[in-house]
């Protein structure tokens, strides 16, 4: 096992070189973005920007094929690469257009969970930091929004990506989600979005009606798994008097609330952990709701719940048809990790610690090379990449299985000069 | 497409025959009479009449509801279209040829701006529901067909098999879920119960009940409509060689929507960044006091804030150099001179249309602050009688000095989800001795304008008809709200864009994120 070094940004110059020329999986992306059953201009269309050194931004990148790409990427060496859309002309000819003719027409629908939105709610972590104490809520976050999208939405091609520091990125590449409009795409971040308020708002999830749907039940068995593990044992966010207000903020009946209060600094429970709060609080919740002139809300547990672990997306990054979106296996500046695929069935075993550096895995190269020169295995599959890369590769073929039937209508046409 | 002829129709002359198969239409085929220069806009006021007679019940009751309903069919028996309220008349007759032709003269007058096409749609959309839900069920089943949007309902099996999450979806309704008849689509085709949860989803599929169907409908013409008015919107500069109409088209908006603030020329280079400090404490409305303040005291503000912020500075007169030198002052004191040189200034000089495509981009109005762009997690921007916990709302007003009379007023029409008349109220606390009852906030430079009349003692004219309104607004059950409250023709090239806006926009939010 070779020694892990340490990753420092100011070797990324050169560092970078030699990842894109070595590591890289071209092949694999190419075949992505080519996708099949699509015009032939679909890869040629497609906006990339580029993050150079010294924040040097480019955008309206555009590519005639992979080689093109291939030579473009390990020219520039970027230290960022976003996707965009498919447009209606190449992005690198947009100027020769007239403005209002080119357009975006095609993407991925996406989505970027970012660990910051839950600052409030964190008690280890804040801003750009994550621990093995928050990294539930990824979890959390993951396997509701796989789930709904699968099972609600029916969407079977779906891309989850470590962004190589406080979150996870989903791209949806069935065809239903890229030929989606704004229209649409706002529509389902909405339908999957239930964690609703600005800084001045600070009870954020109202469940109000007298039965939930389906999705939101749904979502609820997932959190109430993980909860008592998260919240109460790695969080502790019942642990001391200042967190006890910020939880029954969220109680809207007054009488509910005042009850709770005394019976936190209540001498009967000299624990104080957030164990014994949490049990104090959900007894007394029963306990009120039964009564005949409770007026309050049906889900009070439930509300607190969802809102200190449902997944808080950004609507207007899922929104827009053009919004360009960082690149799988870009190296992430700050971390200088890899921003690599994940398997959502898998996200348990994810540990977002154990991520590669782009020293690490150009150590890992050095030290296999040095002992096995077989050239025919691909640079990826030597280092600690092999594992995601795998992941990306199943990702790709399943794609691909849905466009064989169309390559092959194709063929057959052509055969029989049948149109 | 319409000509505008010179000849007279003659009185008498019988008309044509349009051929349609339904009275109620969403307008796929454009019409083919002719008619008089005075004829085209008449017709077109007529119908704007009637938008803006749906927009003003939309604001003052709920969508569907019995008050609305008595409102609109009060207001538009008014106009000349009044008998399209009526579900007994032919496609022969004259208010049918009004009514298509008007629509499509509108559509002219209003794809030329995105805040003006999404009004239009909206108040189109809104009247489109209500004449549909007039209709009996017959005539309904015969407009869905003719319009080839007629779906089979699903088995008993199925419905049997789902039922229980059919309940559970149905809200309101589930009692009657079991005796409905529910039909499955695609779920692109109902995208407002898709936004609003209010659709069971499986697969992809969306299980409707019947009485929503109108969902699908609504879907439909808005696909349908958004497309033509940016189709339209294309043509237009190829149509732009008749003098008779631009002048008339553009007048149109005008005249009932207000004042923008896009290029407030006579107010440039008065406002210095060191100004806007004592400007914010004296004169800016609620929202931008806040994010002022938030701004002084985080040293930063995230993508909606500062376009919120930002665009509404440049309202007020401040210079690109001088917004720069604003942001810059207030940004650094967190971050580096670089990081800032690279990472925002170039939002900054976007939002005076410097990069990018150029467009001047213009301040927001309340209805857009109130209705869409919703803060989340670690956002200051929003209004803040919307957006802001009711018990921290009035804490904030009694720490701000604010009488407890006019506390009082502020928080009733808070909860009651008017919030301009709210932010009114507020502005009365804070000035005293104004006295104008019907003057409405209905933009934050509208509220810095009247605010610095005040303090000099001038009061300018009232602002050309506006029409006393409201300007509350309540969240509708079914339908996401994106209405427009104020915009104008601007006579400059530069077209004022606002949500094509985003495309750049999102790009700057893309580049934060690392």
């Amino acid at each position: 096992m070779t020694e892990k070094s340490t990753y420092d940004a100011a070797s990324l110059p050169d560092l970078l070189p030699i990842y894109y020329k070595k590591l890289f999986p071209y092949g694999l992306y190419y075949r992505w973005l080519n996708y099949g059953g699509v015009p032939k201009s679909y890869f040629t269309n497609r906006e990339f920007s580029f993050t150079l050194k010294d924040d040097v931004y480019i955008r309206y990148q555009s590519f005639a094929d992979q080689q093109e790409m291939e030579k473009e990427i390990q020219k520039r060496c970027p230290y960022k690469i976003d996707i965009g859309a498919v447009f209606s002309h190449k992005p690198k000819d947009h100027k020769t257009v007239k403005a209002a003719a080119f357009q975006a027409q095609e993407k991925e629908l996406v989505f970027d969970i970012d660990m910051t939105d839950y600052d409030d709610v964190r008690t280890c972590c804040s801003g750009a930091d994550i621990c093995e104490k928050c990294w539930p809520l990824m979890q959390i976050a993951v396997k509701i929004l796989d789930r709904a999208l699968e099972e609600d939405f029916g969407f079977e091609h779906r891309l989850w990506v470590y962004s190589g520091r406080r979150g996870v990125h989903c791209w949806v590449c069935d065809e239903t989600a890229r030929k989606l409009s704004q229209n649409g795409r706002t529509a389902v971040a909405e339908y999957l979005s239930l964690v609703k308020g600005g800084e001045h708002q600070n009870k954020k999830i109202s469940l109000d009606t007298t039965r939930l749907h389906p999705f939101i039940s749904q979502s609820l068995e997932i959190v109430k798994a993980r909860f008592y593990d998260y919240a109460v044992k790695k969080q502790d966010f019942l642990g001391d008097e200042e967190n006890h207000k910020k939880v029954l903020s969220l109680i809207t009946d007054e009488t509910l609330r005042t009850e709770l209060e005394k019976n936190f600094t209540s001498k009967e429970y000299e624990e104080n952990t957030s164990k014994t709060a949490w049990a104090v609080l959900r007894k007394h919740v029963e306990t009120k709701k039964s009564e005949a002139n409770y007026k309050g809300s049906k889900y009070v547990l439930e509300e607190i719940m969802l809102q200190y672990c449902y997944p808080r997306l950004d609507v207007n990054v899922s929104k827009g048809v053009n919004h360009l979106l960082k690149s799988p296996f870009c190296v992430h500046p700050k971390t200088g990790r890899v921003c690599v695929p994940i398997d959502p069935k898998k996200i348990d075993e994810f540990d977002p610690m154990a991520v590669p550096t782009i020293s690490d895995i150009l150590e890992e190269l050095n030290s296999v090379e040095k002992e096995d020169s077989n050239k025919k295995t691909k640079e990826f599959n030597k280092t600690s990449l092999k594992e995601c890369t795998q992941v990306f590769e199943r990702f790709v073929k399943k794609l691909e299985e849905t466009w064989k039937g169309k390559g092959k209508m194709i063929e057959q046409s052509d055969m029989t000069m049948e149109f | 497409m319409l000509i505008g002829s010179r000849t007279k129709r003659p009185k008498n002359s019988k008309l044509i025959k349009s051929g349609a198969e339904h009275r109620l239409q969403i307008y796929k085929v454009p019409p083919k009479e002719t008619v008089t220069l005075q004829e085209f806009e008449e017709y077109a006021v007529e119908r704007l009449k009637v938008l803006k007679a749906i927009e003003n019940a939309g604001i003052r009751h709920i969508r569907g509801s019995e008050d609305y309903n008595h409102l609109v069919e009060k207001e538009i028996k008014k106009t000349k279209l009044a008998k399209i309220i009526r579900t007994d008349y032919s496609t022969d007759c004259e208010e049918f040829m009004i009514d298509h032709i008007s629509h499509f003269i509108l559509r002219l007058a209003y794809c030329r701006s995105e805040d003006l096409k999404r009004w239009f749609l909206q108040q189109e959309l809104d009247l489109f529901r209500f004449r549909f839900l007039k209709e009996n069920a017959e005539d309904k089943q015969k407009f869905l067909k003719v319009n080839s949007l007629d779906y089979n309902p699903i088995s008993e099996d199925e419905k049997q098999r789902v039922l229980q999450d059919l309940m559970a979806s149905a809200g309101r309704n589930s009692t009657t879920a079991d005796t409905n008849e529910y039909f499955k689509v695609p779920f692109t085709e109902v995208l407002d119960l898709v936004r609003g949860r209010k659709v069971f989803l499986s697969r992809g599929f969306a299980y409707v009940p019947k009485d929503d169907m109108i969902s699908i409908l609504i879907t439909h013409y808005r696909a349908h409509l958004s497309q033509q008015l940016a189709m339209t919107s294309r043509a237009l500069p190829q149509l732009e060689e008749d003098n008779r109409l631009l002048p008339m088209l553009s007048g149109l908006s005008k005249r009932y929507l207000g004042q923008d603030y896009s290029s407030k020329k006579s107010n440039v280079g008065k406002i210095t960044a060191e100004m806007i400090d004592s400007l914010s404490k004296q004169s800016f409305p609620p929202c931008m006091q806040n994010l002022h303040q938030s701004m002084k005291r985080d040293h930063h503000l995230k993508h909606g804030g500062r376009m919120q912020y930002g665009l509404f500075l440049k309202g007020i007169g401040l210079s690109l150099e001088e917004a720069l030198r604003f942001w810059r002052t207030e940004f650094t004191k967190a971050m580096d001179g670089d990081k800032f040189d690279k990472q925002y200034s170039y939002n900054i000089r976007h939002n005076y249309g410097k990069e990018g495509k150029r467009a001047d981009y213009t301040p927001y109005s309340c209805n857009k602050i109130i209705m869409s762009n919703a803060p989340g997690p670690g956002d200051n921007h929003g209004c803040p009688f919307r957006h802001t916990d009711a018990d921290l709302l009035a804490q904030k007003l009694r720490l701000q000095g604010i009488s407890k009379d006019f506390t009082d007023k502020i928080m009733k029409y808070t909860r009651d989800g008017h919030y301009q008349i709210a932010c009114k109220y507020y502005f009365d606390a804070t000035h005293s001795g104004v006295e104008e009852p019907d003057v409405n906030i209905n933009h934050p430079n509208q509220y810095f304008d009247e605010s610095q009349h005040f303090y000099s003692g001038k009061k300018e004219a009232k602002l050309p008809n506006t029409p006393a309104r409201t300007g509350s607004q309540r969240s509708s059950q079914n339908t996401p709200r994106s209405q427009l409250s104020q915009n104008s023709q601007p006579t400059s090239q530069n077209t004022t864009v606002d949500d094509d806006m985003m495309d750049d926009d999102l790009c700057m939010a893309a580049m934060e994120t690392a």
